[in-house]
């Protein structure tokens, strides 16, 4: 006799005890510990920072033990661990001008203030994979530190263009609310401030590939990289009770000022425009990528025509977070069967339709079908 | 739904979370998304909806819903493809359990507030309980026109003919309308709404019903609702009226006719049953005394 | 007779440069206007103008509703206006795939404005359709194809039929047959001038080509650079030029 299936509460709870014993691997090898993550597998760490939209390589580092070294989940971890977290504010916004530099380089002026800073790059290394390390030789000590640059010494350079009016301005600060894609729901058009959070949080792999077809000639956007710096900058917050900011501390970021050719129309002279990306920690390849959106998303605001997907900001914001994605596509694995039975006696009919029109005698299977359109 | 009274908004039931997860000031944003939402049936209601620990897609809408609205009185049934025991109805019921240390049912009748992916309760629903549908693309213009601001327009206009066109298309190409679930439906005269994948054979319940019917849809951000005792209309043609599925056989377990069936592959060799999707449904009915062939 | 739509100064510019240049002319009930130009003349900026679908930087468009009662079009609600241009008004494009839903079949295009309109009974949905199949020449066993299996010239007819089918009064027409053949061109204009006659539309028609207007229109608005040239009716225009550029297109065409 048949019994209906029963025992979802029991699989659950062993699916997740043999969950956690495949996630330790062999206990003959050492236990990876958080602190060893968080210093050597860095750049994941950073990217699941910025995806996450919470900067706190502790607990980053910690969601990707956990996840089992996979970037979206560990994504989600984070994320849902930072929807519980109380929020007092927003900070002052940072001053990357300002910022200690790792790494600064530009592509479109050979030298300028402060030189270029090539920093800790895998950009000329050449990709022969290092046995050495499989053996766990140390690397050789670090070339003597140059003296830090002064930051005065380190204008960025869309503020050099910018002087000379050659560069569009940044916006002015108006001190108009930020919005908050988090906590507000998105009511498209969206303005660029929403628009950069969501291209912060969205996934690397789908920008990247975005920022690319633009550079293909979907949307082309003749850019150039104005400059990249990664380094630490001061964040800075204003308790409401105080009246004056205080240091918070330093994070970790990476921008990325792309330039790009503008012929201006009507009353705008010919200048160039801006693409910007921001990311937590060092994440060179997202905040370009970011960049290169930004500035396709800005097509209908600078007058040029909403032609491919990097331009349409409801197709870009509303597929790019990996979160939403992966839920959306992964959810496929529950349960359909009250949706597919439907659609099977649907199929079954039209086959049984069919089937009398061209005069064949119908399969065994569509006798059987036991479900039919009242009245029909 | 029991008006949640100020001290469940502190219980945590030990987990270190507030009561049902969300932050009170959270389930106040939502409350009044309902709110708007029962007070313009049919309307999908713009809310920001939060990262939920459950990956999106698998009713992060239906629980916020949930969560906004749970008292520490209520009794909660949650069932997916009608089921109480799914993987996925389990692990919703259970982190209810956990963060609200509420009472839980899988009988219909006992609930108050009933969470559901893909399923009506064959039951009749009663004035007072709520049933919370859990929704992915709660737009039902979505797939005739992409675009949300263009679709926004469509409502407010109530142009609804392109609906109808697709429900042409249906006719012409297979002489019936071929939508089986999801099938859209208009909200007191005005909105035209989508079911959630409920399979049309659902769509009666939602007409008139005594209880209040709250969709979510997490990842869309949007909640909607239907009132108590409104009028809900499948959409069709006069000639071609709206009609659901019907069985030409009882469920193999319980006898029971006029009920939606799972079909239940038995062997390789074409053997196959037909059972309740509605388990709970079905074993009331067993204890009951009713049995069907395969009892 | 008070006319049917009357326009006034329109006025639209581009960065620098004028596409429209305060454009006025009035048109009748049944009468067929044509707009010539050679290309970027700003003769389909005016007609995108006129539909509102461009919004004008001056100038106004009055159209006399079927109530009798004329109205600018900019004082009429949103509602107001897309229900106007679903019923009362028609709008065949140049590019058929612009104004069809490639996905839908013939019978949906056609039926598209009825649903519209509140039409919910699918058999007369679908006779109305063979029946406005059959006026522009489209087998009825077509009926069900997707316009994408359709030629050129079937494609145009069908954006005629799926545009008439709600009984307007106004058509706008964008070189409706450009990129045709010349037979099958021959044929659509043939079509268009039996139904223009027989239904007694006003049609606004853009085109590039002054065969195309001495065939259809009963008066001719010659633009260049965003102005008018010269207006008169269509035989005065074409037979005796008073302007110079008038008088070079049409040699142009005599010419070719």
């Amino acid at each position: 006799m048949y019994v209906a299936v029963k025992g979802g509460e029991a699989a659950i709870d062993n699916a997740h005890r043999l969950l956690a014993e495949i996630r330790r691997g062999d206990p003959a090898v050492p236990e990876l510990t958080v602190a060893q993550i968080r210093e050597q597998m860095r750049l994941l760490v950073d990217r699941v920072m910025t995806e996450g939209s919470l900067y706190d390589p502790d607990l980053a580092a910690l969601a990707l033990k956990q996840a089992r070294g996979d970037v979206v989940e560990a994504v989600f971890l984070v994320r849902a661990y930072r929807t519980t977290l109380p929020r007092f504010g927003a900070t002052e916004a940072v001053d990357t001008g300002a910022m200690t530099l790792a790494r600064r380089i530009s592509a479109t002026f050979k030298d300028l203030p402060g030189g270029q800073v090539l920093g800790p790059t895998f950009d000329y290394t050449h990709r022969l994979v290092d046995f050495g390390l499989a053996d766990g030789a140390g690397p050789e000590p670090a070339a003597e530190a140059e003296p830090e640059a002064d930051a005065a010494a380190c204008p960025r350079v869309t503020d050099l263009l910018g002087q000379a009016g050659l560069l569009e301005p940044s916006p002015p600060d108006e001190g108009a609310a930020i919005g908050d894609l988090t906590r507000e729901p998105v009511d498209y058009p969206v303005d660029r401030a929403v628009r950069l959070q969501g291209l912060a949080r969205g996934d690397e792999g789908f920008l990247l590939a975005l920022g690319y077809s633009t550079q293909r000639g979907y949307g082309r956007t003749h850019p150039f990289v104005g400059e990249i710096r990664v380094g630490a900058v001061e964040l800075a917050f204003t308790p409401e009770e105080l009246g004056f900011p205080v240091s918070l501390g330093t994070v970790e970021l990476t921008e990325c000022q792309m330039i790009n050719q503008f012929h201006g129309h009507g009353a705008v002279p010919p200048q160039f425009t801006r693409g910007y990306g921001l990311v937590f920690g060092q994440g060179e390849r997202k905040a370009m990528a970011m960049a290169l959106v930004d500035r396709s998303l800005r097509a209908a605001e600078l007058g040029e025509a909403v032609a491919v997907p990097a331009q349409d900001q409801e197709f870009v914001l509303a597929h790019c977070d990996s979160l939403q994605a992966t839920g959306f596509v992964e959810h496929m694995k529950l349960p359909h069967y009250v949706d597919f039975q439907a659609e099977l006696e649907l199929v079954r009919r039209l086959r049984a339709e069919h089937a009398a029109r061209s005069a064949v005698p119908p399969s065994p299977d569509s006798d059987e079908a036991p479900l039919r359109e009242a009245a029909e | 739904m029991n008006a949640p009274d100020l001290a469940s908004a502190t219980v945590s039931a030990g987990t270190g979370y507030n009561f049902a997860y969300l932050d009170e000031g959270t389930k106040r944003m939502i409350r009044r998304a309902i709110l708007k939402a029962i007070a313009i049936p049919g309307y999908q209601v713009p809310f920001a909806a939060r990262e939920m620990p459950m990956p999106y897609g698998w009713g992060t809408g239906g629980v916020q819903v949930t969560a906004a609205i749970l008292g520490a009185a209520d009794v909660l049934k949650v069932i997916d493809q009608g089921a109480d025991d799914t993987t996925n109805a389990v692990s919703i019921r259970r982190f209810f359990t956990a963060t609200a240390g509420i009472a839980t049912t899988t009988r219909t009748a006992e609930a108050t507030v009933i969470q559901t992916r893909h399923r009506i309760p064959e039951a009749p629903l009663a004035e007072g309980q709520v049933l919370v549908y859990q929704v992915p693309i709660p737009e039902p213009l979505r797939f005739l026109e992409p675009r949300e601001t263009e679709t926004r327009q469509l409502h407010a206009l109530a142009e609804y003919g392109l609906m109808h066109v697709k429900l042409y298309e249906d006719i012409a190409r297979h002489g019936h309308i071929a939508t089986t679930y999801a099938y859209p439906v208009e909200v007191a005269g005005r909105y035209v709404m989508d079911p959630s994948p409920t399979p049309k054979f659902d769509n009666p319940k939602m007409d008139d019903c005594p209880a209040l019917q709250l969709f979510g849809a997490g990842r869309e951000k949007r909640i909607y609702a239907i009132p108590p005792h409104t009028r809900v209309r499948s959409l069709d043609f006069e000639d071609h009226p709206f009609r659901v599925q019907s069985f030409d056989r009882p469920c193999a377990l319980c006898g029971a006719e006029d009920v939606y069936l799972d079909e239940v592959v038995l062997d390789d060799a074409g053997g196959r049953m037909f059972v309740c999707s509605d388990t709970d449904h079905c074993e009331t009915r067993r204890a009951d005394g009713h049995t069907g062939e395969a009892a | 007779m008070e006319p049917l739509l009357t326009v006034e100064g329109l006025t639209k510019r581009y960065g620098r440069r004028l596409a429209c240049d305060g454009i006025g002319f009035t048109l009748d009930p049944g009468e067929v206007l044509a707009v010539v130009g050679e290309s970027g003349s700003g003769k389909s900026t005016l007609l995108s103008l006129v539909a509102g679908e461009v919004a004008a930087d001056a100038g106004s468009v009055a159209y006399r509703l079927r109530d009798g009662a004329t109205r600018d079009l900019d004082t009429l609600s949103v509602v107001e206006r897309r229900a106007l241009m679903r019923t009362d008004w028609g709008f065949v494009r140049q590019d058929a795939t612009q104004g069809l839903r490639m996905a839908v079949s013939a019978g949906g295009n056609v039926g598209e404005r009825l649903m519209g309109v509140g039409d919910r009974h699918y058999g007369r949905i679908r006779a109305t359709a063979l029946d406005w199949l059959a006026r522009v020449e489209i087998a009825p066993d077509r009926i069900d194809d997707p316009p994408t299996r359709f030629s050129g010239g079937m494609r145009q007819r069908l954006q005629i039929a799926r545009n008439l089918v709600t009984a307007p009064r106004l058509v706008l027409m964008d070189e409706p047959t450009s990129g045709l053949d010349v037979s099958v061109q021959a044929r659509l204009l043939d079509m268009i001038r039996g139904l223009v006659a027989e239904l007694g539309l006003a049609v606004i028609i853009v085109t590039h080509d002054l065969a195309v207007a001495r065939l259809l229109s009963h008066r001719v608005l010659v633009m260049r650079a965003g102005r008018v040239i010269e207006t008169g009716l269509t035989d005065q225009v074409l037979d005796d030029p008073q302007a110079a550029y008038t008088q070079l297109l049409v040699s142009s065409v005599l010419a070719a």
